[in-house]
């Protein structure tokens, strides 16, 4: 193992940014990553051990104990829940004779829980030691826990279990464009950098990571700043539950991402640029890296791209469980090999970014749209969509409809409208842009996707009447809590705060002032976090308190006071202890409660 | 001419660079805080220190000073919200205060005082934590961290060690030690470490020292942690 660490590190130039990496290659080849391995790799990286305990810990994929030959995680998304998922997990782990959460006593196999995996239109998903698993169904099961228990080794699996499909529905603008291949960037460098930065502006894009910024401002301040390097990054760490349009951008669209991170580094002046994958989008990295490599023999990317002054390369860094490098402070700190931390702000990473430098972060589909700007030029994007909100929107939409996938809409179209294309009926209400978005019931299907009403990253999930709001949100919170970050107190302590209130509602165990105990603790959480994590954290509870305030009164005890813990569970392991579990043993929170 | 800012209408001047808690503590103005001490790069974690600047919450101890500035620090709305966050912090960890050897000197106890506050308002979360008493002279109590991360700073800006780093994610955080058994006694702290001696709380402790100043006598037994704050905190400029 020294060797191999020692061969490693050598490869990655003794870089601790690179460290992510080398991580990802330690475990992928001893399946955990040993207080030993860390030890050699933090010599070997001059660095200290507790830097490598720390991003090991924190993120979900790093392990340092064994999770087996086989680590497979079933995604823990809404969608996935919606399609069966539990029973499925019971039947996997019936089936593997592994409990979930744990290794197989014979070391072979785990089985666990993960958030999202992004395959919201083709679930319940998974991932076997990181690649995507679609469509699970009992007898995809069998053939996995028989390859399993045969120790076949991935690459002789049926492909199909693999299968990732695009589940183009509803193209428009951006998607009925064919990858571009260097035609954004002569165009570009014909017009004239500022000319094209023009355009870009005149077109109003904003970012479609979902907070909107507007592209331009952020590529011309960066341009600004005085610096001797620039970067650009690609923020393709798709984590939002529901959301997967950035995983078909970059399966069929990836020459048109690289285009336009290229066009940004051209105007803004930077030589290098990250693409930050998720870690749930294994399945795409060595596609992507052939895709960089055929740009790079057409002269796309590289040295004097297309013979002019210009020189740009991209690297792709994979990210390992954490929704938080969603956030691009976060994404920078973990690109720069550390834990995804959200920085303090201001600085902003226009001004100092990646290693302090100036920096433009954007979201995948916000270069797709740049590159086909600088082709076509900002009144043709500027066309469709609102004044507020020009041009169109990727949503991925999943849930209860006919036909789950990808839809373009241009900005201003309602929800009414998407709803009757994708096939939706009996609805009681849709989760636009994921769980940190809001929860609109069917009295609002006329609003529209836009900036200025319903803001989204893209996710877009639809529940019919058999579905429970209690559920959703006792989800969403659990989901929070696990990716809080633990920066500041009231992400940290709040959201698992938060956690344990909705399950003492959705339990049956809440009374009078619990809702105004769970409001209370929403806001705080909400105005106080530090970064947008936290303050949309409370939203699942606050969106649906505001609509449903009866749903929740439903679930509450009519007793006066509050308990503050479950009496009868509390008494578990004095029962256990006694060897008793006869009704005698069994103590009423209420009386004359059974 | 001197730039100003306002806070809770009262004019303090600052200089270019300053955030508003540098700017506020030479002024006089006592912001509640944890995480932050003068000494060292602010953090910004502990969220004690927000304050409304142009109606928006930010923390104090990172946010940069800027002309004009309205801040709002002292109202109902932001106390009983500190109280909260500090409520928080209380329910996390396992604080019993009258059994702690920090009782007195300890800043979460203080800053709790002077919020008011009366209870943890929050079920406690009753987790496990370790005592690490392996080393000779200073022991860490996990039970009473707040993951201010002071120790890490002074560890690495001041002794030049990196003794203690936080690790892990969300709740699960805990405060780690750099040796290659994890325990103290195996790292490189030394008693007379800023590390050892910078703990808001009653974390990380001096060996034989605990009660060497009776209860009664000890810092806080006699003033708000307002003015024990800007007497030892007003005068010193970071680096």
């Amino acid at each position: 193992m020294h060797n191999f660490i020692l061969q490693l590190a050598q490869e990655n130039n003794f870089q601790s940014t690179r460290l992510l990496k080398m991580l990802h290659a330690i475990q992928k080849r001893y399946f955990h990553i040993s207080e030993e391995a860390i030890e050699v790799l933090a010599k070997q990286l001059d660095i200290p051990r507790t830097h490598i305990q720390n991003v090991v810990a924190f993120y979900s994929f790093f392990h340092t104990q064994s999770s087996g030959k086989y680590t497979i995680l079933i995604s823990d998304s809404i969608t996935d829940l919606m399609l069966g998922k539990s029973a499925l997990m019971s039947y996997f782990a019936q089936k593997l004779n592994v409990d979930i959460g744990c290794v197989r006593a014979d070391g072979l196999v785990s089985l666990n829980n993960t958030s999202c995996t992004g395959m919201c239109d083709q679930g319940p998903a998974g991932l076997v030691n990181g690649y995507a698993l679609t469509h699970l169904t009992k007898p995809r099961i069998d053939q996995i826990v028989d390859y399993v228990n045969r120790e076949v080794p991935l690459a002789l699996w049926d492909a199909d279990l693999f299968r990732v499909d695009d589940n183009i529905v509803k193209p428009d603008l951006l998607l009925n464009q064919k990858p571009l291949h260097g035609q954004a960037i002569a165009s570009t460098l014909m017009r004239g950098l500022s000319e094209t930065l023009a355009e870009i502006e005149f077109s109003g894009l904003r970012g479609r990571g979902g907070a909107g910024y507007t592209t331009a401002w952020k590529w011309k301040f960066c341009r600004e700043e005085n610096a001797t390097q620039r970067y650009i990054i690609c923020n393709a760490d798709e984590g939002e539950p529901g959301t997967f349009k950035d995983r078909v951008l970059l399966n069929s669209y990836a020459d048109s991402v690289f285009e336009g991170m290229t066009v940004a580094a051209a105007i803004v002046g930077a030589t290098q640029g990250f693409l930050y994958l998720r870690g749930e989008y294994v399945h795409l990295l060595d596609k992507l890296e052939a895709v960089l490599e055929a740009r790079r023999v057409s002269n796309l990317l590289g040295c004097h791209i297309l013979q002019k002054d210009f020189d740009f390369d991209i690297e792709i860094c994979l990210g390992a469980g954490a929704y938080i490098c969603g956030e691009e402070s976060a994404l920078i700190e973990s690109l720069e090999g550390k834990s995804g931390i959200p920085r303090n702000r201001p600085p902003y990473p226009v001004t100092q970014g990646y290693l302090g430098k100036p920096t433009v972060v954007n979201n995948v589909e916000t270069y797709v749209a740049a590159a086909n700007i600088a082709v076509h030029g900002g009144a043709w994007f500027a066309d469709k969509g609102t004044a507020k909100s020009k041009g169109t929107k990727i949503l991925s939409i999943s849930g209860d409809c006919k036909t789950r996938g990808i839809y373009e809409y241009a900005f201003g179209t309602s929800v009414k409208t998407i709803l009757d294309d994708c096939g939706a009926s009996d609805v009681l209400g849709v989760q636009v842009g994921g769980p940190s978005g809001v929860f609109i019931s069917n009295d609002e299907f006329e609003r529209k996707i836009a900036f200025e009403d319903l803001a989204t990253g893209g996710s877009f999930i639809i529940f019919n009447h058999t579905r429970s709001i209690l559920d959703v949100v006792h989800n969403f919170s659990h989901f929070f809590a696990h990716e809080s970050c633990g920066f500041c107190t009231p992400c940290r302590v709040g959201t698992s705060l938060l956690k344990k209130q909705v399950d003492k509602i959705v339990e049956g165990h809440g009374s009078a002032g619990d809702i105004v105990a769970l409001e209370e603790l929403c806001q705080v959480i909400k105005n106080y976090s530090h970064c947008g994590l936290g303050q949309t954290a409370a939203n699942p509870v606050l969106s649906t308190l505001e609509r449903y305030p009866e749903i929740y009164q439903a679930m509450l005890k009519k007793i006066s006071y509050e308990p503050g813990f479950d009496l009868d569970k509390s008494l578990e392991t004095a029962r256990r202890m006694a060897n008793r579990d006869d009704a005698a043993a069994h103590l009423a929170q209420v009386e004359n409660e059974v | 001419m001197t730039k100003t800012f306002v806070i809770d209408g009262k004019t303090i001047p600052y200089e270019e660079g300053q955030t508003i808690m540098q700017a506020a503590s030479a002024a006089g103005v006592y912001i509640a805080h944890l995480c932050h001490h003068p000494q060292f790069t602010p953090h910004g974690s502990c969220k004690l220190c927000t304050v409304k600047v142009n109606g928006r919450n930010c923390s104090a101890c990172t946010f940069p000073a800027t002309e004009g500035q309205n801040v709002i620090n002292v109202s109902k709305e932001l106390n009983e919200d500190r109280e909260k966050i500090t409520q928080m912090l209380f329910v996390e960890g396992n604080h019993f205060c009258p059994s702690c050897e920090k009782t007195g000197n300890c800043q979460l106890q203080a800053v709790a005082y002077h919020l008011n506050m009366t209870d943890n308002h929050f079920p406690h979360f009753f987790e496990n934590r370790e005592v690490d008493a392996s080393h000779p002279d200073v022991m860490i109590d996990h039970n009473r961290c707040i993951f201010c991360t002071l120790c890490v700073r002074a560890s690495e800006h001041v002794d030049g060690k990196n003794v203690f780093a936080i690790s892990g994610r969300g709740i699960d955080k805990r405060l780690i030690v750099n040796s290659q058994s994890g325990l103290l006694k195996d790292s490189a702290l030394d008693v007379n470490d800023c590390a050892a001696h910078i703990c808001p709380t009653g974390a990380i402790l001096i060996k034989r020292t605990g009660y060497s100043v009776p209860i009664g006598q000890r810092i806080y037994d006699h003033a708000h942690i307002d003015v024990v704050a800007l007497a030892s905190e007003g005068e010193v400029h970071d680096h």
